[in-house]
C-alpha cells in the first residue's frame, strides 16, 4: 500500500486534512455513510411493516402458514427453505470476507476462488428469492374475498386446509376469458379463476364437514374458526369473489397488505442482492485481468465487501421481523 | 494490513490464531444462532408464546436479540468494525441504532393507537 498511496504531510496540520480522526481511506468511509443512509431506508420500510402490522394485530397473517414450500417436495415444510436461503447468505458473507483477507496477503489465486464462491452464494440466492416469490404469487389453497375485502380459508373440522378445487362443484358457465381481440380492443382481464363463487358455494353448502377459517386471530396467536352455522351465513351473506395467490390488490393469506410488503421489501432486498452479485462479477474480472495485483493493493475487494456484507446484514433484520416474529 | 487485525471475541475470552480462523469461528457462531431461531420459529415453545414482556411475547424478544447479536458479529468482524477506529465505529453504530429506535418507536405506537382506533370506535370491519 505504501507503494501507491502518496501520502501529503498532514500530521500537525489542524485544517487542511490534518488530524485524522477516523483513519479510513476515503472509499471505504463514502461505502460507510452509504450504508448508514441504506440501513436507514431499509428500517424505514420495516418500521412501515410494523406500522400496518400493529395496525391489523389481530388479523395478520403468519408466515408459517404462507412460506410452507420448498422446490421438487411436496408436503408442509414452514421456514426451512428461508432458513436455508439464510445460511446462503451468510455463507457467502464468509467466503467474501475470506476474499478479503486473501486480499491482504496478495494472493490473487485464492482472491479468485472465493469471489467466485461468493458470487455462487448470491446467485443461488436470488434464484431461491424467484421462487419464493413464484409460488407466493400462485398460492396454494385458494380463499373467498368478502365485501370488507377480507379473506375466508376453507378447513375441515380437523383444522386442516382444503383447497377450493377440492369441494367445488362444477356449474357449467358460460363467462369465459375477456380478450382484446374479441371485445373493444382495450377491453381485456386477466386469467380467470379456476373455480367461481357460485360454484365454491354449492360445494361448501353439499358438504357438511368444511368450515370457514377467518383471518382473525384468538388471543393465543391462533385462526378463529368459524361453527357450520356462521360459516354458512358468512359464506352467502359476505362472499364477494375468489383469490388465488396473491398480488398487490388481492392475496389469499390475508390482508393485500402483506404481500404489498413481501413485494417491496423483498424485492428491494433481492435487488441489493442483484446489484451486489453484478459489482462482485467485476471486481471478479479485475482481479482476473490482474488489476488489483498491480496496485499492491486490494482495497477495491475490502469495499465491495462492505457493500456484500451489508446486503447479509439487512437480510437478518428481514428474517427476524418477516419471517420469525 | 494484514497484521492489525483484532483476533479476540466475546470481549477476549476467545482468541483466534488467525483472522482466518476467526472468519470460521463467527461463522460458526452466526449458524448457531441461526439454527435455535429456525428451531424456536417451528416449535413455538406455548410457555415463550402465551407470557409476554411489556407486551411482547418472550419468543419475539429472543428473536430481536438474537437478530441484533447476529448483526453485531456481522458488523463487527465480517465488515472489521473491531479493526476500524472507535470515531467511524461510533459514527456508524451512533447513528443508525438511534435514528432506527426513535423511527421504529413512533411508528409502532402510532399503528398501535390506529388499532384501538378501529377496535374500539364506531369504524367497524367485521363484514
Amino acid at each position: 500500500m505504501d507503494a501507491t498511496v502518496e501520502k501529503p504531510s498532514t500530521e500537525n496540520k489542524t485544517w487542511n486534512g490534518g488530524n485524522k480522526p477516523l483513519n479510513a481511506s476515503y472509499g471505504k468511509i463514502m461505502m460507510w455513510f452509504f450504508i448508514v443512509s441504506d440501513a436507514l431506508t431499509f428500517s424505514g420500510f420495516l418500521a412501515a411493516y410494523g406500522f400496518s402490522r400493529f395496525k391489523f394485530i389481530d388479523s395478520w397473517p403468519i408466515a408459517d402458514e404462507v412460506f410452507t414450500h420448498i422446490p421438487f417436495i411436496h408436503g408442509n415444510f414452514p421456514m426451512y427453505y428461508v432458513a436455508f436461503m439464510t445460511f446462503i447468505l451468510i455463507f457467502s458473507s464468509v467466503t467474501m470476507v475470506l476474499a478479503v483477507d486473501a486480499g491482504h496477503h496478495l494472493k490473487k489465486n485464492k482472491v479468485i476462488i472465493y469471489l467466485f464462491l461468493t458470487i455462487i452464494g448470491g446467485l443461488i440466492f436470488v434464484g431461491s428469492q424467484a421462487w419464493e416469490w413464484n409460488t407466493f404469487i400462485k398460492g396454494s389453497y385458494g380463499a373467498v374475498e368478502t365485501k370488507g375485502g377480507k379473506v375466508l380459508q376453507f378447513v375441515k373440522e380437523d383444522g386442516k386446509r382444503v383447497a377450493l378445487g377440492d369441494f367445488a362443484v362444477s356449474i357449467h358457465s358460460e363467462r369465459t376469458k375477456q380478450s382484446s381481440n374479441e371485445a373493444i380492443w382495450f377491453l381485456s382481464e386477466k386469467e380467470l379463476p379456476s373455480v367461481t363463487l357460485s360454484e365454491v358455494t354449492k360445494g361448501f353448502l353439499a358438504d357438511e364437514s368444511l368450515l370457514i377459517r377467518t383471518q382473525y386471530l384468538d388471543e393465543n396467536g391462533h385462526r378463529i374458526v368459524l361453527s357450520r352455522d356462521e360459516s354458512v351465513a358468512k359464506l352467502t351473506n359476505d362472499g364477494r369473489g375468489i383469490v388465488e395467490g396473491a398480488n398487490l390488490k388481492h392475496n389469499e393469506y390475508g390482508t393485500p397488505l402483506f404481500a404489498d410488503f413481501f413485494f417491496f421489501i423483498t424485492g428491494f432486498h433481492g435487488f441489493h442482492v442483484f446489484s451486489g452479485v453484478i459489482f462482485n462479477i467485476i471486481i471478479f474480472f479485475n482481479v482476473v485481468i490482474g488489476t488489483y495485483e498491480r496496485r499492491k493493493n486490494y482495497e477495491m475487494v475490502e469495499k465491495v465487501g462492505l457493500y456484500w456484507h451489508f446486503v447479509d446484514l439487512v437480510w437478518v433484520f428481514v428474517f427476524t421481523v418477516f419471517y420469525l416474529v | 494490513m494484514a497484521q492489525d487485525h483484532n483476533l479476540a471475541i466475546f470481549r477476549g475470552r476467545l482468541k483466534f490464531k488467525s483472522n482466518q480462523s476467526k472468519i470460521w469461528g463467527v461463522f460458526t457462531l452466526l449458524s448457531i444462532i441461526t439454527i435455535i431461531e429456525v428451531a424456536l420459529g417451528i416449535i413455538k415453545p406455548e410457555f415463550l408464546t402465551t407470557n409476554k414482556l411489556f407486551t411482547l411475547k418472550y419468543l419475539n424478544w429472543i428473536f430481536l436479540i438474537l437478530t441484533v447479536v447476529k448483526a453485531y458479529y456481522i458488523t463487527w468482524d465480517f465488515m472489521h468494525m473491531r479493526d476500524e477506529k472507535m470515531g467511524l465505529r461510533r459514527a456508524v453504530v451512533w447513528t443508525a441504532v438511534f435514528l432506527v429506535i426513535y423511527l421504529v418507536a413512533i411508528l409502532l405506537i402510532e399503528g398501535d393507537y390506529i388499532f384501538d382506533v378501529y377496535k374500539e370506535n364506531y369504524i367497524k370491519f367485521n363484514f
